[in-house]
């Protein structure tokens, strides 16, 4: 049963991905990317992370896609016939070079066929994360808590209105 | 674990993959350049999220975790230097900030 879902969700990311690469309308390929992460998130919860997959819905199909609309939409740029889009012609190294790749990849999976041994589906409690998080990592939150706030900083420097006269 | 880890490896992969095509492919967009790498990031995610289960390891779940935030001040920087482009030249065409010759 949760295999089947598995390979749905699967089936549903990849799709959402590659509409959301292929299509002209930034607005529209964002909204194909929020459907792709959605499936990415449940496959996190059946994979026994569910604080990741809230994060993931929370974080990335919440926010940072919305960040993305705003921008989109405040530089007005959801104008597809503008250009901007890729030619066809400027599509074929993309497939030529994802392609060798993922030939690559499946030449992988058929040369070594290895089985993998099947382990106990184990749920780990937020709780046991939550204290190997801030027990064992703590110098890494410091450091994601500097960085956010850089980011901050280097964000509201560059969103800044110059004043009149200035040169931009 | 329910599905083999080859599986999600696998999913991960295919999905890297179409996020690099669609990063090369749109190289003279760069809204849909920083799309393409959120793709990307999210396939790391899924493969450290997958090792964590398989393993049984709350480690990877938290490196899911420390992404996720790099992410996010990331998206924020490059949106903010999106905009600030944009009121320069008017456009998000990468051929256009071509003045060092790079």
């Amino acid at each position: 049963m949760e295999q089947t879902i598995f390979y749905i969700l699967a089936a549903v990311a990849v799709v959402g991905t590659i509409l959301a690469i292929t299509e002209k309308h930034p607005v529209h390929a964002i909204l194909y990317l929020v459907t792709s992460l959605f499936s990415v998130a449940v496959i996190f919860y059946l994979l026994a992370a569910p604080l990741v997959a809230a994060f993931e819905v929370i974080l990335y199909a919440g926010a940072i896609m919305v960040l993305f609309l705003f921008v989109i939409m405040m530089l007005d740029l959801g104008h597809p016939e503008k250009g901007l889009s890729p030619h066809w012609r400027e599509w074929l190294p993309a497939l030529v070079l994802s392609g060798v790749s993922i030939a690559s990849l499946a030449i992988v999976i058929f040369a070594r066929h290895g089985v993998d041994v099947a382990t106990v589906p184990q749920a780990l409690a937020i709780r046991e994360v939550a204290i190997r998080l801030f027990r064992e990592h703590g110098l890494a939150v410091e450091l994601i808590s500097l960085q956010l706030l850089f980011a901050l900083v280097g964000a509201l420097y560059l969103g800044k209105q110059p004043k009149r006269g200035d040169s931009p | 674990m329910i599905v083999p880890l080859e599986h999600i490896l696998i999913l991960a992969g295919l999905l890297f993959f179409l996020g690099m095509g669609g990063l090369l492919a749109w190289r003279a967009n760069l809204i849909m350049m920083l799309v393409c790498i959120e793709v990307m990031l999210n396939a790391v995610m899924l493969v450290f999220v997958g090792g964590s289960a398989r393993w049984g390891n709350a480690d990877g779940q938290l490196f899911a975790i420390f992404i996720m935030a790099l992410t996010s001040s990331e998206v924020s920087l490059a949106l903010a230097m999106v905009v600030y482009l944009h009121r320069r030249k008017r456009t998000v065409d990468t051929d256009v900030f071509s003045e060092m010759k790079g």
